[in-house]
Parts: structure tokens; C-alpha cells; sequence
């Protein structure tokens, strides 16, 4: 018999039974989706995580004052709030004890130190067109550097403008786009607080962190926003970056030397400040999300493994209803590979046509985001899925037809 | 004479083991020349359809020889006797065994896909032989859309399709009426006056008259062998146009 007599025979098998058919058919089509957007949803929301902390800037610490009750960043700082903590002896952060910082000789391992003064909530007003930004961050230009902000379009301000005082600005995207549409902001002038701010650059977009817009920002010099909206009070936080990868715990211990004398911390005592830091975060965060990716895959492998019992389980049926079919055919002279082959075909093309529908709805199925995370495809995962699902139709589709095929004509007649 | 159609020789089945052991054969020997038209009777149980399955393939005896055309059957391997199955044997059983949900016509051109006739002219002799069983006009109705007088010459159509030298029917009229009887031996008595080797299982008296002999089985013996007509020559109640009354 021709191979393409076989695949009719198949093929007219499997029509003789839509319901089951499809059933099988769908059954394995869930499977393998499954696994493929289990997997990409895992791939997603590890990359959207790795993206995030990197946005927070590459070995980098951030000294923030721990009684102001902010988050990391120390959001509140700005505002002053002098007594406000529990404790009376603490102390705020200072642009001194961010100058301290930069002692080459106390602290070789720091590369360069932005303070950080931080309002949030701030209306810009360009040509009537308002919008709240929702960080307005003073500070000194190796901000941009340590915490991975890169200019766009038009420049970054320099020391001279810090030293100056000078009221220029490098807006976020979403700032840019709200205020200015389409029009190139560079070189146009913002009202902040009745205080005019010339735009000189724009951020590339970083995209969104978590709950926060992370283009929703305005980067100016420190003094500049000191001057007009917050005025020369402590420090939100420090940006520290330390010279290498290798060096941000050692670049960790000179800080907290330096603070501790500065603040008259005690050796063991508790600190007013706290230190973020970047590479630990990195290191825990990592732990997690392996954590995370492995109970994806366990629940993937689950959900393949359910498939494939399905698969079995319909398979097995269906060879074993059809016995008696199969002893029919060979009474009237089907050989072997014959009936092997037909039910062989009929288990790929339920597997195939399954199997490549479920990559084909995983595909769509990974375009649209889940809860924020958008989910990233993972080829092998498509192999896996395919290889597997597949692998088991013919295994069980083969192994039980190839008994019944094997079984004399009379013991496959009288099989019921 | 020729090299006979089929003989077997001292043929014994023993079924289960132990205590359930059942003799369904005990030592059959039988020799059928080309031509003849065989009815076996005997009671139930004494092992009529073992001896049919043996003789078309579908079962292994315990012990004994089967030669069809000359050729030992136990010494064939899968393949060819599943080329044996397909050219030289029509079976015909009691539960007709037509694949469901098959058109009548794809179930009668089956044994030819097998035996690896080209798609058109499997077609013409398909129509040809569902013709000659009276069913033209019931080709693309499915098994479970035809009466089982018209299902069992669906099965008769099948078995000849392939003009096998040798026809086995296993009680082919055990569950069709008068006149579905009628029509089915009637296509039997043809295709033996066309030269056709038969052997027929039967429980009805006037079934095995019509055969031209009769071979009686007690439990797992031929106790009887009759020749009510010749060989050569028409069966007994064939209607015969050339030779004038
Ligand atoms: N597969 C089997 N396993 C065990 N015993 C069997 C099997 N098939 C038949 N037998 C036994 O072999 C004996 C002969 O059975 P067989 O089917 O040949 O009888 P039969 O002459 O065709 O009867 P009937 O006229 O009722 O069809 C019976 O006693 C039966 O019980
Ligand atoms: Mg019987």
C-alpha cells in the first residue's frame, strides 16, 4: 500500500470519529499552549524584573535617612521634617556629609556622589499645558551616570550648571510627551512653581517599574530646585557609585565608616541612615526569580504531563475500541504494517495538527500582557511542548496499535 | 486431479489450560477439490467455527497440517499470509464484521486497497460485485443505514471482490430471513457454478441441500462425510438455463 493510500485511510479513520477527533485534538492543543505561555509569562516577568533593578542604576548605593519613613530613595527626604523622627539624636543628610563621601583618601572604593533632593508631585506648566510631574529630582550630573539615565536627545547639564544654579532641566519621556506632544522639547522653557526651567534634554525611555511611570521624572541642577521649591534643607538621599562591580560592598563599608563618625554612631549602635545596595539587591532578587522560574516550570511540566496522560488516555481508548476494527481488516489480508502505519498517521496528524494549533494560540495568546508583565516566547519551550506531545501521540497512538496489529485475526475479532 | 484446494491433515485446537482446557478439534483431517461446494453442520459447540477460522487463516491449529494450493500454511510468515488472507480467501462471517461508519462500497473495495489495486479499477469491480449482490443501489449507505440481509451481501460482495479461489462463509444465514436466505445462497450457487471452491457452516437442513456435500463435525470429529452431486457440474438446486428439463 502506497504512503499516501495510508494517509487516506488515516484520515477517513479520523473522520469517522469527528467528536473524538477534535477532543483529542484540542486536549493537545491546550497542552502545549499551555507550557509555551506558562513558560514565556515565566521569561517575561523574570526580564521585566532583571530590567527594573537595572533601571535603579549598576553598582550603585543608595544612603537614605531612615527615620524619614521613605522607600528606597528616600522620597520624603525633601521635605524637610526635622524632629519628625523617633529618634531625637538622629540626624538628617547633608550635602557635607555627601562631600564627605567623595574623600578619595577615606573612601577609594566610591567613583562619584550625587545628592539627591527629590519633590514629588510638582506642577510643569508649558504654555498653559499643565502636568504634575511626579518626581522632580536636584542633584549633580553623575546622577545620570549612576543610575543608567541616558540623554536622548539634546544634552546633559554639567557641574557648571550646579554651580550656577542655573534653571535648566532634562525631562523624561512622559513629561516630554505630555507637555509637548510632538514637538521637540529642547530648548523650551517649563514653569515649575512660578520658576521658569529651560529644557536642555530628554531621557531615553525606560519604561515602566512596577506601579511607578519611570519617565514620569525631571532631572535638574541641585541648587536650582534648593532655591525654588524645597530649599537648602537636608538631603533626600545619596547616590554613591562604586568604582566596579567588585568594589560596591567595600565602597558599602567606607560609607558607613564615614556616616557613622559623621553622625556619632557608636561602633554597634543604631543607625539614623540606611544603605541600599544595588549588587545585594541584585543578588537576592536573582534567588528569586530562579525560584520563581523553577515553580513555573514545575507547574508547566505538570500541565504537559496532564496533556499527555489525556493524550494516552485517548489514545489507548481508541486503539483498543477499534480492536475489533483492526481484526476485520486483517481477515481480509491488511497486512501489519499496514494497520501500524494508518493508526500511526491517524495518532501524527492528531498530534501535528494539535500540537501546532497550541503553538499557533500560544503565539497569540503571548502578545497580550498579563498583569503588566508582557510575556516573552521561549523557543525551546515551543520544541519541548511540540517534541513531547507529539512524542507521547505516537508513542501511545503506536505502541498499543502495534499489539493489536500483532494479535491474530481471530483474537482481534473477538476482542471486546 | 489437480493439486486440491485445500487439506488439512489430523487437525487438533485445544483451547485454555489446566482444567479449562477444551478439545474443539480432535484430529480433522479433510481434503476439498476445486470446485466443490462443502456444508458443515454439527451441534453447537462441536467445533464448526474453530475448523472455519483455521481454514481461512485467522487461527493457528494445536497440532496438524493445512496446505491450501499446495502450500503449508503453518510455514508462511505474517506478511504472506496476509497476502494469503487477501487473494486466495473470502470469509464471510456471521456477524457480517463490516467496518462502521464505511460506506458499502469503501468497505467492498478494502481488500483491494490492501491487495494494492489501482483506485479506478477497485471502484469498477467494487460497483461490479455490490451489483451482483443486488445492492447498486445502496452503495454509499453506511453499515448501520442497511438491513442485515443487505449487510450481509455487503460482506458476500467483499469476500468475492477479490475472486479468491477458496469462499468461507461461517453460518452466513444464521441471521437473515427467508428471503434474505434466499438471495444469498442463490449468489452462492452462482459463484460456484462459476467455478468457485465453497465451504458453507450451517445449522438449516435446506441450506446443506443445496451444497453438493456435507461434512458432519461431533464434538471436534467428522463423523459424516456425504457427496450428494458431483464436483463438476452445478450445485444441486442451482437453476441451471443450459441444461433443458
Ligand atoms: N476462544 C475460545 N476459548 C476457549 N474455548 C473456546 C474458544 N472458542 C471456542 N471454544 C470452545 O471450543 C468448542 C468449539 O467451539 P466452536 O465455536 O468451534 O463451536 P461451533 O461448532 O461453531 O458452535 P456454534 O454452532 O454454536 O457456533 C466449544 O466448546 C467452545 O466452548
Ligand atoms: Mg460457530
Amino acid at each position: 500500500m502506497s504512503r499516501f493510500e495510508i494517509l487516506r485511510f488515516a484520515l477517513r479513520g479520523l473522520a469517522a470519529n469527528k467528536l473524538r477527533s477534535f477532543l483529542t485534538t484540542l486536549g493537545i492543543l491546550i497542552g502545549v499552549a499551555a507550557v509555551i505561555l506558562l513558560v514565556a509569562f515565566g521569561e517575561g516577568a523574570s526580564r521585566s524584573i532583571q530590567q527594573n533593578i537595572q533601571q535603579l542604576g549598576s553598582n550603585t548605593l543608595t544612603v537614605s535617612a531612615s527615620f524619614a519613613g521613605g522607600g528606597p530613595g528616600g522620597f520624603a527626604g525633601g521635605r524637610g521634617g526635622r524632629g519628625g523622627g523617633p529618634r531625637t539624636q538622629a540626624r538628617q543628610l547633608t550635602l557635607d556629609d555627601a562631600r564627605a563621601l567623595t574623600d578619595r583618601a577615606q573612601a577609594p572604593s566610591v567613583r562619584s556622589v550625587s545628592p539627591v533632593v527629590t519633590a514629588n508631585g510638582t506642577a510643569a506648566v508649558y504654555e498653559g499645558t499643565s502636568h504634575t510631574v511626579s518626581q522632580l529630582v536636584g542633584t549633580y550630573p553623575s546622577y545620570f551616570e549612576a543610575t543608567n539615565k541616558v540623554v536622548e536627545k539634546g544634552a546633559y547639564f554639567v557641574n557648571d550648571d550646579v554651580v550656577a544654579a542655573r534653571k535648566v532641566m532634562v525631562v523624561g519621556r512622559t513629561v516630554a510627551d505630555e507637555l509637548f506632544g510632538a514637538a521637540d522639547p529642547v530648548g523650551r522653557q517649563v514653569t515649575v512653581s512660578g520658576v521658569p526651567f529651560t529644557v536642555v534634554g530628554v531621557l531615553r525611555e525606560a519604561g515602566s517599574s512596577g506601579m511607578q511611570d519611570a519617565d514620569d521624572v525631571a532631572i535638574v541642577p541641585l541648587p536650582a530646585v534648593q532655591q525654588s521649591l524645597t530649599g537648602f534643607g537636608p538631603l533626600g538621599s545619596i547616590i554613591v557609585q562604586a568604582t566596579g562591580a567588585g568594589t560596591t560592598d567595600a565602597a558599602q563599608d567606607e560609607v558607613t565608616a564615614i556616616l557613622d563618625q559623621r553622625h556619632g554612631i557608636a561602633p554597634g549602635g543604631v543607625a539614623d541612615y540606611r544603605i541600599l545596595n544595588q549588587a545585594a539587591l541584585q543578588e537576592t532578587v536573582s534567588s528569586t526569580i530562579g525560584v520563581f522560574t523553577a515553580l513555573l516550570g514545575a507547574v508547566a511540566a505538570i500541565s504537559l504531563l496532564v496533556g499527555g496522560i489525556g493524550i494516552t488516555n485517548i489514545m489507548l481508548v481508541t486503539v483498543t475500541e477499534r480492536t475489533r476494527e483492526i481484526g476485520i481488516r486483517k481477515a481480509i489480508g491488511a497486512p501489519r504494517s499496514a494497520i501500524l502505519g494508518q493508526f500511526l498517521t491517524e495518532a501524527t496528524v492528531l498530534s501535528l495538527a494539535g500540537g501546532l494549533a497550541g503553538v499557533l494560540v500560544a503565539l497569540a495568546g503571548s502578545r497580550f500582557p498579563v498583569a503588566g508583565i508582557q510575556p516573552v516566547v521561549v523557543p525551546s519551550s515551543i520544541a519541548l511542548a511540540l517534541g513531547v506531545s507529539v512524542g507521547i501521540g505516537l508513542f501511545f497512538g503506536g505502541y498499543p496499535a502495534n499489539r493489536a496489529a500483532k494479535l491474530r485475526p481471530i483474537q482481534a475479532l473477538r476482542h471486546e | 486431479m489437480s493439486v486440491p484446494v485445500l487439506s488439512v491433515r489430523d487437525l487438533s485446537k485445544v483451547y485454555g489450560e489446566g482444567d479449562a482446557r477444551v478439545h474443539a478439534l480432535r484430529g480433522v483431517s479433510l481434503t476439498v477439490e476445486r470446485g466443490d461446494y462443502v456444508a458443515i453442520m454439527g451441534a453447537s459447540g462441536s467445533g464448526k467455527s474453530t475448523l472455519m477460522n483455521i481454514l481461512g487463516c485467522l487461527d493457528v491449529p494445536s497440532s496438524g497440517r493445512y496446505l491450501i494450493e499446495g502450500t503449508d500454511v503453518g510455514s508462511l510468515d505474517e506478511r504472506r499470509l496476509a497476502v494469503l488472507r487477501n487473494r486466495k480467501i473470502g470469509f464471510v462471517f456471521q456477524s457480517f464484521n463490516l467496518i462502521p461508519r464505511m460506506s458499502a462500497l469503501a468497505n467492498v473495495e478494502l481488500p483491494m486497497a490492501y491487495g494494492g489495486v489501482g483506485a479506478a479499477e477497485r471502484r469498477a469491480r467494487a460497483l461490479a460485485a455490490l451489483e451482483r449482490v443486488g445492492l447498486a443501489d445502496r452503495v454509499r449507505h453506511e453499515p448501520n443505514e442497511l438491513s442485515g440481509g443487505q449487510q450481509q451481501r455487503v460482506a458476500v460482495a467483499r469476500a468475492l471482490v477479490t475472486a479468491p479461489s477458496l469462499l468461507l462463509a461461517d453460518e452466513p444465514t444464521g441471521n437473515l430471513d427467508t428471503a434474505s436466505t434466499r438471495d444469498v445462497l442463490g449468489i452462492f450457487d452462482e459463484l460456484n457454478v462459476s467455478g468457485r471452491t465453497i465451504v458453507i457452516i450451517t445449522h438449516e437442513d435446506d441450506v446443506a441441500e443445496r451444497a453438493k456435500r456435507v461434512v458432519r463435525l461431533v464434538d471436534g470429529r467428522i463423523v459424516d462425510d456425504r457427496r450428494q452431486a458431483p464436483v463438476e457440474g452445478a450445485p444441486p438446486r442451482a437453476r441451471t438455463p443450459e441444461v433443458p428439463a
